[in-house]
């Protein structure tokens, strides 16, 4: 079954000259207990999409549902079942980070102890205990994301969207995000992710779909995105230029296609199938051959090799940024 | 229904318990009464006589007070604004609570809040020998009348704190507003002393009729320019006031936080 479905969902900001259309025809399906990553550049439509899902925006044309609710028309229960964690952490920066979640727990129609309880067993999770009452303005950037997914999870959903949960978080908090996300999935959430970020979908999601303005280009496993630029390859730096021909005459036994040679850097490319195991084939028989190596290496495209070729052009800039003080 | 009760008693209880946090905007806010309050006092009453004769402190307290709760509205419009922007309308909107609780609730609790300041402002009026000569009766009327001013104020302050881009244009837009208001009416300056057209806007002036009741409830002086409906009538005016106001813009704000979804 799926737990989010859209068809062809469309947004359209301003009027006339300056209409944006800011997602324009998205169709999905998110099966349940399944991560969905939703990957695409800055302005590529990605929050407007989440936002149209979580009731907060209403669709233009096209319709969506969430847990079988119409997110128009049964917009108040979808709101019982989902989580949003947004783009920007939307927790009061003047309350503390355990009023912050039984306010929330509250109006989620929790009682007094109960919402207590709850808010206690989140603030441990996401290691906030010893920071639970201070007032978040003095939470750094990672914590404050923490707080607002916790936020998120108050009523135990069983659908969750977040949107760009690492986007300006250093490295380390990036890594405890990503723990945190996959302990979620293990326990049978459906989450929808947005991510600038190549790797980010790699790691974390089932299925990628790539947005580019406000179009689905692409879609289907990390894997099978990875295809469509072509499989394996096997790079070799040979370190004389005279044994350049010997060695593209044994890739051509030993690889799956037809190598592709930079005399000038003495390096050959050729794709290949079967991973490793090819590659200590080759590595011997060139040393049978007595061919010296500089470098040998087995590539696999990245994502990003996928959206350049999707594209014409890259995604976006490295993940960066400090985490706030 | 009781939910929806219960969500706004959640939302305002939020909203006050941020007051304390920013001490800044409640400080300023009564310093800057006090402060008006010395300067009328002691600067510029010396030199507005009251044309009936009476005390000049003990007109210009009902004044200070009506002009507070007309400035409350821009704290009002500045909460609205900042919850919009910082997301956490995002937050509440993507709760299964009472959309009508995030508004209402912050009606609620400026209405606490203004509470609190007259209090201040009141106690700073009996040390300049502001008195009330009525009964209890009276002096709760006044506040009763005071607080329901402050309610219509808060709905004009949600409106307009969910139309503008930053809390810093709102504060802009608000004073705009409020200046022109609370100086041209009854609040400091005896309206006789008013140029003709601007007398007959200072006469119904909603601020001027609060400030009028008030003073007639608690036996304050309470000179008018010339007889007619807003001089004779300045409790009744000032309920008609206070219900087209709230008329008006609580169905505007509602309206407006509803759209915010489009
Ligand atoms: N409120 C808005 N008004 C006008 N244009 C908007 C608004 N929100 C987003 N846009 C535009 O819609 C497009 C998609 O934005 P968004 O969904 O935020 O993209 P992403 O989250 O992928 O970065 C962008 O071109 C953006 O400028
Ligand atoms: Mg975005």
């Amino acid at each position: 079954m799926n737990a989010i479905v859209a068809e062809g969902l469309v947004k359209i900001y301003g009027k006339g000259k300056a209409q944006v259309r800011a997602v324009d025809g998205v169709d999905l399906a998110v099966a349940q207990g399944t991560v969905l990553g939703l990957l695409g550049p800055n302005g590529a439509g990605k929050t407007t999409t989440v936002r149209m899902l979580a009731t907060l925006l209403r669709p233009d044309s096209g319709r969506a549902s969430v847990g079988g609710h119409d997110v128009v028309r049964d917009a108040q229960a979808v709101r019982s079942i989902i989580g949003l964690s947004g783009q920007y952490a939307a927790v009061d920066e003047n309350l503390t980070g355990r009023e912050n979640l039984v306010l929330f727990a509250r109006l989620y129609r929790l009682g007094a102890a109960d919402a207590r309880r709850r808010a206690d067993t989140l603030l441990e999770q996401f290691g906030l205990t010893d920071a639970a009452d201070r007032v978040v303005k003095t939470y750094s950037g990672g914590m404050r994301r923490r707080l607002d997914l916790a936020s998120a999870l108050i009523g135990t959903p069983r659908i969750l969207f977040m949107d760009e949960p690492t986007t300006g978080l250093d490295p380390r908090s990036r890594l405890g995000m990503w723990d945190v996300i996959r302990g979620l999935v293990k326990e049978g959430t459906t989450l929808l992710l947005t991510t600038q970020y190549l790797e980010e979908a790699d790691e974390l999601a089932d299925r990628i779909a790539v947005v580019d303005h406000g179009r689905i280009i692409a879609r289907g496993t990390a894997d099978e995105l990875k295809k469509q630029v072509g499989g394996e390859r096997i790079e070799v730096v040979v370190d004389q230029r005279d044994a350049i021909d010997h060695a593209v005459a044994i890739l051509r036994r030993d690889a799956d296609g037809e190598p592709t040679v930079d005399r000038h850097t003495r390096r050959i490319t050729s794709p290949v199938n079967g991973g490793a195991q090819r590659l200590i084939q080759v590595v011997r028989d060139f040393d049978e051959a007595g061919i010296k190596i500089d470098d040998i290496a087995l590539r696999r495209p990245t994502l990003d090799d996928v959206f350049l070729a999707l594209t014409g052009h890259a995604a976006v800039e490295k993940p960066a940024g400090e985490e706030a003080a | 229904m009781t939910q929806a009760l219960g969500d706004t008693l959640l939302i305002a209880g939020r909203n006050l318990r941020r007051v304390p946090r920013i001490p800044e905007l409640a400080i300023f806010a009564i310093l800057q009464s006090i402060m008006f309050v010395l300067l009328f006092a002691f600067v510029f009453g010396g030199a507005i006589p009251l044309p009936d004769g009476g005390s000049y402190r003990e007109f210009l307290m009902p004044g200070i007070f009506a002009q507070n709760i007309a400035f409350a509205s821009v704290i009002t419009a500045i909460g609205m604004t900042d919850d919009l922007n910082k997301g956490i309308l995002d937050r509440f909107r993507s709760l299964p609570m009472a959309r009508s609780a995030v508004i209402a609730g912050r009606t609620v609790s400026d209405l606490v809040y203004n509470a609190g300041i007259l209090v201040v402002l009141m106690a700073s009026g009996f040390v300049v020998d502001w008195r009330v000569h009525t009964g209890i009766g009276e002096f709760l009327a006044g506040v009763g009348l005071l607080l329901l001013f402050a309610f219509a104020m808060a709905w004009i302050g949600v409106w307009l704190g969910l139309n503008v881009p930053t809390v810093e244009v709102g504060q802009q837009v608000s004073f705009l507003v409020v200046f022109p208001i609370t100086f041209l009416s009854n609040a400091f300056v005896p309206p006789q002393t008013l140029p003709p057209l601007l007398r007959t806007f200072a006469e119904w002036n909603p601020v001027s009729a609060l400030t009028a009741a008030t003073r007639q409830l608690w036996g304050n002086p309470n000179p008018f320019a010339a007889p007619g409906f807003p001089a004779e009538h300045p409790i009744e005016l000032t309920i008609i006031w206070t219900a087209v106001l709230i008329l008006i813009f609580a169905p505007l704000a509602i309206r407006k936080y509803q759209s915010i979804s489009r």
